[in-house]
C-alpha cells in the first residue's frame, strides 16, 4: 500500500466514523461538530483528487459560514431530542431492511469495475489550474445557471425577510403627560365590524 | 482562455430575461408603495406577464434553437407550454388579490414577486437543455414556493406544511442530482442532446445507467408526486393558504411534464424500455391510492390533492405508452395525449379552487366539504361552475376532462397494454364517486349558511369564463389536442 491509499483510507474510516456519530449523537451540538469533521475530512479526499477549488471551498463555506451558523441555531433553540426520536424503534425494522437493500445494491453498482480508475488517467496533467478552469468556464459556458444561481439567492434573501420581518418596531417610551390627560374614549374604541364565521 | 467563446443569443431566451429585471424591479417599487395601494405591484405582476406572452409570441420562431452554449432550447413545445404558464398565473393571480386583500398579513408585495420568480423557474425548466439548467430552474421554482406556502406565518398548519414541503423538496432534489450524476458518470455529458446521441450512438455501462435512472425517476416522481412519492401532497396542499396551493396545483404541473418529456423523452430515450416500466408501477400505484383515499376526505383541498395525484397517475400513462417494443410509431400520439391531460387537468384545477377562493372571506376558509352543501340554493351559477368541474374531473363527457381521459386511454389501447387502460378506467370509476358527492352535496343537501356570496365582478366573470373554457373546449378539443401535436411534431 502507497502513502495515498493509506491517506485516503484514514480519512475515509474517520469521514464514516463522522457520518455515523452525525446521525447517532444524543446532542445536537455534537451531531452538528461532527458534521464539521465529516467536511473536513471529505475536503481532504478531494484535495487527493487534484480538485482544490472544490476542497476549499467546501470548507470555506460549510465549515466556515454555514455550519458555523448552524450551530448558533442549535445552541440557541431547546430542542427536546428524545421526542423528535419517539417512534424512532417501531420504525427501525423497515427502515433498517429497506437501508440493507439500498446499501447492497449501491455497492453492487459502484463497487463494480467501472468506478475502478487507475490513479495515472484519473490525475490532471501539470500547469493545469481547476480554479482556473472552473472560473472561466462559470462566465462563458456555465453563465445561464451562473446568473439563475444568483437569482436562487435573491429568493432566499426575499424569503428570509418576508418570513421574519415584522415591521418596525416604535420605542417603549411613555410619555407622563399624555398619561395624565388620557380620557376614557382614547382607551376604548368601539367597532363596527361584520359578522365573521368561524 | 476566452478566445472561441461567442456571446450567446439572448432573443430566444427573451421572455425569461424580461421577467427576471420586472420582477426585481417590481420588487424595488414596492418597497414604496403603502399597504393600502398594493393594486399598483398586483397590476405591474399581471402585466408582465402579459407581457411576456407578447415577447414569447413574437420571438417564436417555431424552429428548434439553442442558445447560451447548449443551455437553453427554445421550440415549439416549450413556447406552448410557456404561454399557457403565463396563462395560468394570470388567473392564478387573479383568484388570489380578494383572498390576500381580505388577510392583511398575506396582502404583501413578496407575494407576487415570489410568484414571478416561481414562473421564472417553470420557465427556466421547459426550456432547459442541460441537466445544470434543469435543476438550477427546479430550484427556483421551489424555492419561491416554499417560502409562499410559510408566508401565512402565524398558522402552524402553514408553517409545518412549509417545513414539511421544504425537507421532502431537498431530499428529492438530491435524489435528482445523485441520479444526474450517476448519468454524467456513465456518458460524460451533462446536455440533454448530447446525452441522447452518446446514449445512441456509444458504448455505456448500463449498470451505472440505469442505477443512474432510478435515481432520476424517484426525483422526478418527488416533483410530480406521484405514489410512493406522494406524501407530502396533501399536507401541503391542505396546509398552504387556498391562493398558493392553487398556484401549486396548477402551473409546475406543466412545467413538471415538460421536466419529464426533456429528461426521460428527449435525453434517454433510448432507455425507454427501463424507465417506461418504473413509471407503468409509479402510475397505477397513483391511481389506486390517490382514487381510494381521496373517499375518505372531509377536506376539500385534501381531496383535492389526492385527485391531483390521481391525475398525474393518469397523466404518466400518457408518457409510458411511447415506445412500445422499440418502436416509437406511437410515441407523437402518446406525448400530445399526456400534453393535453396535462393542460386539461391545470384548466380545471384552476377553476375549482378558483370556486373555492371566491367562497372564502375574512376568516372564513370554505374548504370542507360541508360549506358546499346547498350551494345551488346559495348561488345557482357558481354551483354550475363546481359541477362543470366536478364532472370535468370525473371524466364525464362532454367536458373537457373526458377527453383528456379518452385520448390518453386511445394511446395505451394502441399500444397494446388493455390491461393498463382496464385499471385505468376501473380506477376512474371508483374516483368519480368522491366527485360526485361534492355535486350531490351542493344540489341535494340543504345550505348550513344562507349568507349570500359577495365576489368582485371581475372575479365573476373570469370564473365563469374559465367553467365554460372546461365544457366548451371539451366540445371542441380539437383545438388544444392538434397544437399539442403540432408542437411535439416540431419539437422531438
Amino acid at each position: 500500500m502507497d502513502f495515498q491509499t493509506a491517506v485516503f483510507f484514514f480519512l475515509s474510516a474517520i469521514l464514516i466514523f463522522a457520518a455515523l456519530r452525525v446521525i447517532t449523537a444524543r446532542n445536537p451540538v455534537y451531531a452538528a461538530l461532527h458534521l464539521m469533521l465529516a467536511f473536513f475530512t471529505t475536503g481532504g479526499i478531494w484535495l487527493m483528487l487534484q480538485a482544490e477549488f472544490l476542497a476549499i471551498a467546501l470548507i470555506v463555506v460549510y465549515v466556515g459560514a454555514v455550519m458555523v451558523l448552524f450551530l448558533f441555531v442549535v445552541m440557541m433553540l431547546d430542542i427536546n431530542i428524545d421526542r423528535i426520536r419517539e417512534g424512532f424503534w417501531r420504525y427501525l425494522p423497515l427502515g433498517a431492511v429497506l437501508g440493507l437493500l439500498m446499501v447492497l445494491e449501491m455497492g453492487l453498482v459502484l463497487g463494480s469495475k467501472y468506478f475502478q480508475v487507475p490513479l495515472a488517467e484519473a490525475t490532471v496533467p501539470a500547469g493545469v489550474s481547476n480554479t482556473r478552469e472552473i472560473g472561466a468556464l462559470l462566465v462563458t459556458d456555465y453563465v445561464l445557471p451562473f446568473e439563475l444561481a444568483a437569482v436562487i439567492l435573491l429568493v432566499g434573501m426575499i424569503a428570509a425577510v418576508v418570513l421574519t420581518f415584522r415591521g418596525v418596531k416604535k420605542s417603549k417610551i411613555s410619555n407622563p403627560n399624555t398619561q395624565v390627560f388620557v380620557k376614557a374614549k382614547d382607551r376604548i374604541r368601539v367597532l363596527q365590524m361584520p359578522v365573521e364565521k368561524d | 482562455m476566452f478566445d472561441n467563446f461567442v456571446i450567446p443569443d439572448f432573443l430566444p431566451a427573451a421572455p425569461e430575461i424580461f421577467l427576471a429585471t420586472m420582477a426585481m424591479a417590481i420588487l424595488m417599487i414596492d418597497l414604496f408603495i403603502k399597504d393600502s395601494r398594493r393594486t399598483v405591484t398586483f397590476v405591474l405582476a399581471q402585466a408582465t406577464l402579459v407581457a411576456c406572452a407578447a415577447i414569447q409570441v413574437f420571438t417564436s420562431t417555431g424552429e428548434i434553437t439553442y442558445t447560451f452554449s447548449n443551455m437553453f432550447v427554445d421550440d415549439m413545445m416549450a413556447d406552448l407550454l410557456k404561454l399557457f404558464v403565463y396563462m395560468t398565473m394570470v388567473i392564478v393571480l387573479f383568484y388570489s388579490r380578494a383572498y390576500l386583500f381580505e388577510r392583511p398579513n398575506m396582502n404583501k408585495g413578496e407575494y407576487y414577486v415570489l410568484a414571478l420568480f416561481a414562473t421564472l423557474g417553470m420557465l427556466v425548466m421547459i426550456s432547459a437543455n442541460n441537466f445544470v439548467t434543469v435543476y438550477v430552474g427546479l430550484e427556483l421554482l421551489s424555492l419561491s414556493l416554499y417560502a409562499m406556502v410559510a408566508m401565512n406565518r402565524d398558522s402552524l398548519a402553514s408553517t409545518e406544511a412549509a417545513m414539511k414541503y421544504f425537507v421532502l423538496g431537498a431530499l428529492a432534489s438530491g435524489m435528482l442530482l445523485y441520479g444526474m450524476s450517476m448519468i454524467y458518470g456513465a456518458t460524460g455529458t451533462l446536455e440533454i442532446t448530447e446525452l441522447a446521441e452518446a446514449l445512441y450512438n456509444g458504448e455505456n455501462n448500463r449498470t451505472v445507467l440505469v442505477f443512474g435512472l432510478v435515481f432520476l425517476v424517484s426525483g422526478l416522481a418527488f416533483k410530480l408526486g406521484v405514489v410512493p412519492f406522494h406524501m407530502w401532497i396533501p399536507d401541503v396542499y391542505h396546509g398552504a393558504p387556498t391562493p398558493v396551493t392553487l398556484l401549486i396545483g396548477s402551473a409546475p404541473k406543466l412545467a413538471a411534464f415538460a421536466l419529464v418529456m426533456r429528461l426521460l423523452v428527449s435525453g434517454l430515450i433510448t432507455l425507454a424500455q427501463d424507465w417506461q416500466q418504473m413509471l407503468i408501477i409509479l402510475s397505477v400505484l397513483s391511481m389506486a391510492v390517490g382514487n381510494l383515499a381521496a373517499i375518505a376526505q372531509t377536506n376539500l383541498k385534501r381531496m383535492l390533492a389526492y385527485s391531483a395525484i390521481s391525475h398525474m397517475g393518469f397523466m404518466l400513462l400518457g408518457i409510458v405508452t411511447g415506445v412500445v417494443s422499440g418502436d416509437a410509431r406511437y410515441a407523437l400520439n402518446a406525448y400530445s395525449s399526456a400534453m393535453f391531460y396535462v393542460i386539461a387537468y391545470v384548466l380545471m384545477t384552476t377553476c375549482g379552487f378558483g370556486v373555492i377562493l371566491m367562497m372564502s372571506k375574512a376568516g372564513f376558509e370554505a374548504d370542507n366539504l360541508d360549506d358546499y352543501k346547498g350551494l345551488n340554493k346559495r348561488s345557482p351559477w357558481f354551483a354550475g361552475v363546481m359541477l362543470i368541474v366536478m364532472f370535468s374531473m370525473a371524466g364525464v363527457p362532454p367536458f373537457i376532462g373526458f377527453f383528456a381521459k379518452f385520448s390518453v386511454l386511445q394511446a395505451v389501447v394502441a399500444s397494446g397494454q388493455i390491461w393498463l387502460a382496464i385499471v385505468a378506467v376501473v380506477f376512474s370509476l371508483i374516483g368519480a364517486f368522491y366527485y360526485l358527492r361534492v355535486v350531490k352535496l351542493m344540489y341535494f343537501d340543504a345550505p348550513q349558511d344562507d349568507s349570500v356570496i359577495v365576489a368582485p365582478n371581475h372575479i365573476r366573470i373570469l370564473l365563469s369564463a374559465n367553467g365554460l373554457a372546461v365544457a366548451a373546449l371539451g366540445l371542441a378539443p380539437q383545438v388544444i389536442m392538434s397544437l399539442c401535436a403540432y408542437a411535439l411534431l416540431r419539437s422531438l
